[in-house]
C-alpha cells in the first residue's frame, strides 16, 4: 500500500508496481480468508483420509499377523478372495438387503407418520417426542432390548402377546425362536424401529416448508385430499425424499450394532454384513490384508451413493438458504 | 435477526387452545401408532424396575411389584467408570469439535472465496465413507503410537468423526448472521478472534449449542470403535452392555436397568434438541 503511494505518480513502472501490490494485497485477503479453515482441515486429512490412504496400500499386501512370514506384496490377491469368497459374498448380498429393505420401509412408514404429525391434533408435540424417542435410544441397548426383551422365545414381548393371545382365545400359541427362525427379519425390524424417526424427521422439514397459500388455494378450487398429496405435496417432497433415501443408505451402510448384538451374524452367515464380516477378518481372523481390501469395496459402493448425496445436499442446501434472502 | 423482525412485524396471533379429541380420527391414528413404536421401550423401562423371577414369566407379568433392585445392582457392577469415560470421550471430543468448526464454518460462511467453497464439498465428502474401512488402520495408528485403551485415543476419532457435520450445521447457521455487521467490524481491523469472540459467537450461540448437543449424542453412543479402541481402561458405556450380549440364566431385568442408565444421557439432550436434531442428522441440509 505504502510503496504505491510513496512512488511518484509519473515514473515509469509504476503501474507494474501497484498492480503488483494489488495481488500481493488480494494473496494477503486469500490467505487470511483460508487461515481460520486450517486447523479443521489439517485435522480432518489426518484423522479420515490418511486412514483411507492406508487402507488402500494395505489392501495389495499379505498381511496376516497370524502368519508373518508370508506378509509381502500380493497385488490383487485380497481382491480376487473378497470377491470369490463366499462369505464376503454373502456379506456383500446381505448387506445389500438389509440396506434396502430398511431404508425402503422406514421411509414409508417415517412418511405415513410426518403426514399425520403435519395436522393439527392434542398433544401432537407428545406424539413427536414418543416417536423419536427409538431413534434416541443408544443403538447398543435398543439392540440388546429387541434381542432379549422382544425377540426372546420364553419371555419376549411378540411370544408374550401371542401366549395371551392363546389364553384369551383357547388356541395353543405359537412360541417361535425369532431369532432363528428370521434372522434378516428381526434384524431390519429394529432397523426400522430405529430408523422410521429419521425419516419422519427429513419429511416432516420438509412437510413444513411447504407453502401453506398453494395448499390453501388447492382447497378453494376443490382439489381432494389425495389430489393435493398427489399433485402438490408429493412433487414438493421429492426432494426431502431423495435427501433421506441417500442419508438412510450412507448411515446405514455402516450398520454394526445390531448385528454384533442380536445375531453375531448368524445362524451361519445369514445376517452377517460387510461391517461385521470386515471386523472379524480384521480382529477374528487377523488377516489385515484382506480386510482392507473388503474395505476398499465398501468405500467405493459408498462413493457411488454418495455421488449422488452429494449433490442433493448442497442442492437443498442453497434452497433453503435461497429462501432465506 | 432477520426472522425477528419479521415475526414482530405479524400480528399477533394467539395459539388457539386444542381439546381432546381435536384433529379427529387421524389424530388418535397418530396417538395410537406412537404408543406403539414406545411400547417396546415403555415395557423395556417396566422391566427395570421388576425384580429378575418376575420378568421371566411367560406371558410377562406386567402387574409385578416394583423395585430399584436392579438400579442398585448395576451400580455396584461398576457402570460408573464407563459412564464417566463416555462422558469425557463426548465431552471432550464435542469441545474440540466446536474449537475447530467455529473459525472453519466462519470461513466458508462469511465472504467465502472459490477454494473455500470447493473445500466444503470436500469435507462432506469424508462423511460419506464408511467408518469400518477406517477401523483396521486407526487401530494400527493408536497401537504404534501406545494409545490403545486411552480416552484420547477416542476423542481424537469422535473429533474427526463429527467434524464434517458440526461445519456444515455451523456453516448454514452462520450464512444467517447479517453481514453489514462483519463487514464493519472488519473495516474497523477488528482481528479474527475478536470478530469471533465478540460478534459471531454471541449470535450464533444457539446454533453452536445445538451442533454440540448433536456431536455429543453421536459420540456418545459410537460403539464400533470404542469397542476395538479400547480393552478395560477407558472402555465407554455401550462396551459395559457387551457383557449381556450371550449371559446365561436371569439377567433381563438388569439388562433392562442397564440399558436406560447409559441412555437416559441422550435421550434427555435429544428431547430437549429435537427441533434441531434433523439439521444434525441431514448434514445441515433441512432446518
Amino acid at each position: 500500500m505504502s510503496t504505491a503511494t510513496s512512488t511518484p505518480p509519473a515514473a515509469p513502472g509504476s503501474i507494474a508496481t501497484a498492480r503488483k501490490n494489488a495481488e500481493a494485497r488480494e494473496k494477503g485477503l486469500r490467505r487470511r480468508r483460508r487461515r481460520p479453515l486450517m486447523p479443521a482441515l489439517i485435522f480432518l486429512v489426518v484423522v479420515t483420509q490418511i486412514p483411507f490412504v492406508v487402507t488402500i496400500g494395505m489392501s495389495f499386501l499379505n498381511w496376516n499377523i497370524l502368519y508373518p512370514k508370508d506378509t509381502g506384496f500380493g497385488g490383487l490377491s485380497n481382491y480376487a478372495t473378497v470377491l470369490s469368497d463366499p462369505r464376503m459374498r454373502a456379506a456383500m448380498w446381505n448387506t445389500v438387503v438389509m440396506v434396502t429393505s430398511s431404508v425402503f420401509l422406514s421411509l414409508f412408514i417415517g412418511t405415513g407418520l410426518a403426514l399425520l404429525l403435519n395436522r393439527k391434533f392434542f398433544g401432537r408435540g407428545i406424539v413427536r417426542t414418543l416417536l423419536i424417542t427409538p431413534f434416541l435410544i443408544m443403538p447398543m441397548a435398543s439392540s440388546l432390548m429387541w434381542k432379549h426383551l422382544i425377540y426372546n422365545p420364553d419371555y419376549g414381548m411378540f411370544n408374550g402377546i401371542l401366549a395371551w393371545l392363546g389364553q384369551t382365545f383357547g388356541f395353543v400359541a405359537p412360541q417361535p425362536v425369532w431369532v432363528s427362525v428370521a434372522p434378516m427379519t428381526a434384524i431390519v425390524v429394529t432397523l426400522v424401529w430405529t430408523w422410521t424417526p429419521f425419516m419422519m424427521l427429513i419429511t416432516l422439514a420438509g412437510l413444513q416448508s411447504q407453502d401453506s397459500d398453494i395448499t390453501e388455494a388447492a382447497t378453494v378450487d376443490g382439489a381432494g385430499a389425495w389430489q393435493q398429496f398427489r399433485f402438490l405435496t408429493l412433487p414438493h417432497l421429492r426432494q426431502y425424499l431423495e435427501l433421506a433415501t441417500v442419508l438412510g443408505i450412507i448411515y446405514l451402510l455402516n450398520t454394526y450394532d445390531q448385528v454384533f448384538a442380536i445375531t453375531q451374524g448368524g445362524p451361519g452367515s445369514a445376517t452377517t454384513n460387510l461391517p461385521y464380516e470386515i471386523y472379524l477378518t480384521a480382529f477374528r481372523k487377523y488377516d489385515y490384508g484382506e480386510a482392507a481390501a473388503a474395505g476398499v469395496v465398501i468405500v467405493i459402493i459408498s462413493v457411488i451413493v454418495a455421488n449422488f448425496g452429494m449433490r442433493m445436499v448442497s442442492s437443498l442446501v442453497s434452497i433453503e438458504t435461497g429462501k432465506k434472502r | 435477526m432477520n426472522t425477528e423482525t419479521v415475526t414482530q412485524a405479524k400480528p399477533v396471533r394467539r395459539k388457539p387452545r386444542r381439546k381432546p379429541g381435536e384433529g379427529g380420527p387421524l389424530g388418535v391414528l397418530a396417538w395410537v401408532l406412537a404408543l406403539c413404536a414406545f411400547a417396546p421401550i415403555a415395557f423395556l423401562v417396566l422391566t427395570s424396575f421388576h425384580a429378575e423371577v418376575d420378568a421371566a414369566t411367560s406371558p410377562p407379568n406386567l402387574l409385578a411389584p416394583l423395585t430399584l433392585d436392579q438400579y442398585r445392582l448395576v451400580f455396584s457392577r461398576n457402570i460408573t467408570p464407563y459412564m464417566l469415560n463416555s462422558l469425557m470421550a463426548a465431552g471432550f471430543s464435542t469441545l474440540l469439535v466446536v474449537v475447530l468448526a467455529v473459525p472453519a464454518a466462519y470461513a466458508t460462511a462469511v465472504k467465502p472465496i472459490g477454494s473455500v467453497r470447493g473445500v466444503l464439498g470436500w469435507v462432506l465428502s469424508t462423511k460419506f465413507l464408511p467408518m469400518i474401512a477406517a477401523l483396521l488402520p486407526v487401530y494400527l495408528v493408536f497401537q504404534w503410537l501406545g494409545l490403545l485403551d486411552n480416552i484420547l485415543a477416542l476423542v481424537i476419532f469422535y473429533t474427526g468423526m463429527n467434524l464434517p457435520v458440526a461445519i456444515w450445521m455451523m456453516h448454514s447457521f452462520m450464512a444467517e448472521i447479517p453481514k453489514d455487521v462483519l463487514a464493519a467490524a472488519e473495516v474497523d481491523g477488528a482481528s479474527l478472534p475478536l470478530i469471533l469472540r465478540k460478534i459471531v459467537l454471541p449470535l450464533a450461540s444457539p446454533g453452536i449449542a445445538a451442533t454440540g448437543l448433536i456431536c455429543f449424542i453421536f459420540a456418545w453412543n459410537e460403539f464400533l470403535f470404542a469397542l476395538n479402541l479400547t480393552a478395560t481402561k477407558a472402555s465407554t458405556s455401550p462396551v459395559y452392555l457387551v457383557s449381556f450380549i450371550t449371559s446365561e440364566g436371569l439377567f433381563i431385568a438388569q439388562l433392562s436397568a442397564a440399558a436406560l442408565v447409559v441412555s437416559i444421557p441422550v435421550i434427555l439432550v435429544g428431547w430437549v434438541a429435537q427441533d434441531k436434531l434433523v439439521q444434525g442428522l441431514s448434514l445441515g441440509a433441512v432446518k
